[in-house]
């Protein structure tokens, strides 16, 4: 029960955060939050090391960004449609990569995002180097303008707890359970009948999904897709994320995300700003040599395999 | 004629790089039988057990399992026709409970195993089948303990468990009894005798004391080929397969295994 006690004080503080902080800062968390969370799905349950999942966020953000601009479509479908492009295009991934374990799948995904990358680059639409602009947040349901901000971010919200419920119970579901059995000990699973290729092709594309949701989703929130949101440092900054918030616990990527977005957005101002790349480094660095469980897994073990033990 | 055989391979071949791991073995597992596969160290048994669940594609030869050529089929795919093994070196789920190893087997059959959308409390109705799997192994008090925690013979007891979860035609068993103590050998060798009854076992064994106590039949492996087969009397009679053992415990430098004191006058 600590663990319902935990996610309603956290939504409590999510439904009165924008009284304190502004709310596209809050805005963007969340939407890197949830692309962590998709992440963390492959690396955290799966035990497969993704290096490609910007294909993802970007292909949510120019799918979304091209329909809401050149269609007209409302935010929901135009998200709906991100969601669902980023979803094909992972299943394709999926198919391709999952047979190869460890580094060759990394590699896979690598290569295969780079592909996604040169095509959004070249391609007559996405605007190339300069990207989507003015990408119009429209009316929800084609009633309720989500121009402001304040507005927004209760729908972002939304939307990331529907993403986040997803994952939580693809974690605690029958699927889960074989997940899990199969990042522990995959010959055992498969001497027990499982096709382990399957399942981890449906997890990858689940995890495709999700983060095409975050992408779309944040294309309406910056009302811009980018070659950014495609690019292979993106594919990384989600490792560093959820490697600093901690792989494989369920609140650990949001966390990890919120602790990034916040030192990009002190620096990128100030005059420490052209040392973000080297400050992001020694970060990952001192993450993977001393806090190897993340902070979400440091807490944990000093709460004493407390909350979220089933968040494994 | 295959229908006494469960379970038939034809001049088995595993080549390792030039290396002849198995050489041309003939093997066949009668129905409802205890076939014992037993042999010095390095003589081919698990590799054996790899050719026949598909973990390794084999050289040369066939395998038949109830008259159906099964040589190229995929491992997940042998599990659900009814083929299933235990690992040598014990394979469970650390950091599940030891509930959930079993009932993670038992799903395997339910059809839901892709339901990523429905709560795993699905997943409660297996519990009872479970908990009496865990009680046959002597494991039922250990049920919400998470795996890991669980003594070296315990968790092999989780295996066999687990692989009866399934409820194999044909139950492939790598050394069960192997690192276990006195009392645990003589629990699995009448779990073994006991689960025996609907069904084909097909077991790697060193202990030749539960050999001779639990086997019909068995083959005698050496360096990739079989030496000799028959009943225990037979073959324990045969000077070549004393020969055999000594042989390569000598060789290995290793120290003396159960095998040569237990073997019975
Ligand atoms: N994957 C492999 N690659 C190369 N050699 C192997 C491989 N698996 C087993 N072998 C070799 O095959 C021989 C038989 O091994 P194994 O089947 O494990 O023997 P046993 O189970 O009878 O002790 C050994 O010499 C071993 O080194
Ligand atoms: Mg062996």
């Amino acid at each position: 029960m600590r663990i319902n006690k935990l996610y309603l004080s956290l939504l409590v503080l999510a439904l009165l955060a924008p009284l304190v902080l502004y709310p596209v800062f809050l805005m963007k968390v969340l939407c890197y939050g949830l692309f962590a969370c998709a992440f963390n799905l492959v690396l955290g349950y799966g035990g497969l090391l993704s290096l490609g999942h910007a294909a993802f966020l970007g292909t949510g953000a120019y799918t979304t960004g091209y329909l809401a601009t050149r269609v007209g479509l409302t935010p929901e479908l135009a998200i709906l449609a991100g969601t669902a492009a980023a979803a094909a295009l992972g299943a394709l991934f999926g198919k391709l990569s999952v047979k190869r374990g460890g580094i060759y799948f990394g590699m896979i995904t690598l290569a295969l995002a780079q592909l996604v990358f040169f095509f959004y680059l070249q391609a007559p639409f996405t605007g190339g180097e300069d990207g989507m602009q003015g990408i119009p947040r429209g009316e929800l349901f084609g009633l309720l303008s989500l121009e402001d901000n304040l507005t927004l971010y209760y729908f972002v919200l939304a939307v990331f707890l529907l993403g986040f419920w997803v994952i939580h119970r693809t974690v605690h579901s029958p699927f889960g359970q074989v997940m899990k059995a199969i990042r522990e000990n995959e010959a055992r699973a498969m001497s027990l009948g499982y096709n382990t290729d399957d399942f981890k092709w449906l997890l990858f594309t689940l995890s495709a999904a999700v983060a095409g949701l975050a992408g779309s989703t944040k294309a309406l929130v910056f009302q811009l897709a980018s070659l950014n949101d495609a690019h292979w440092q993106m594919s990384g900054e989600v490792v560093l994320m959820t490697l600093l918030g901690g792989v494989g616990t369920i609140l650990g990527p949001l966390a990890g995300a919120g602790v990034i977005v916040t030192i990009q957005n002190q620096l990128s101002g100030g005059e420490l700003g052209n040392y973000i790349h080297m400050i992001m480094g020694a970060i990952f660095v001192i993450c993977v040599l001393a806090f190897r469980s993340g902070i979400v897994g440091e807490i944990q073990k000093l709460a004493g395999r407390g909350f979220s033990r089933q968040g494994r | 004629m295959s229908a006494d055989y469960v379970l038939q391979t034809s001049n088995l071949v595993k080549e390792f790089k030039g290396f002849t791991a198995v050489d041309g073995v003939d093997l066949n597992v009668e129905r409802g039988s205890i076939h014992a596969l037993i042999g010095p160290n390095g003589a081919g048994k698990t590799t054996i057990f790899n050719l026949l669940t598909k973990f390794l594609i084999p050289t040369r030869g066939t395998i038949h399992y109830n008259g159906r050529d099964i040589t190229r089929v995929r491992p997940a795919a042998i599990a659900r026709l009814g083929v299933v093994r235990s690992f040598q070196i014990s394979a469970v789920f650390p950091q599940l409970s030891v509930l959930e190893n079993v009932r993670v087997a038992l799903q395997q059959k339910e059809g839901i195993s892709f339901c990523f959308w429905r709560s795993e409390r699905v997943l409660e109705r297996l519990d009872a089948r479970a908990l009496e799997l865990l009680d046959a192994v002597g494991l039922a008090e250990f049920a919400r303990v998470r795996t890991v925690d669980l003594s070296y013979g315990r968790k092999r007891a989780l295996e066999i468990a687990t692989t009866l979860a399934l409820d194999p035609e044909l139950m492939l068993l790598d050394e069960p009894t192997q690192g276990m103590g006195h009392e645990d050998v003589d629990r699995v060798a009448d779990l073994i005798k006991k689960v025996s009854r609907d069904r084909t076992i097909l077991m790697v064994e060193h202990n030749l004391h539960v050999v001779s106590k639990l086997a019909d039949r068995i083959t005698v492996l050496q360096r990739g080929a079989v030496l000799t087969e028959g009943g225990y009397d037979e073959v324990s009679a045969d000077p070549r397969v004393m020969e055999a053992y000594l042989g390569t415990s000598v060789d290995d430098g290793e120290p003396e295994t159960s095998l040569k004191l237990e073997v019975p006058a």
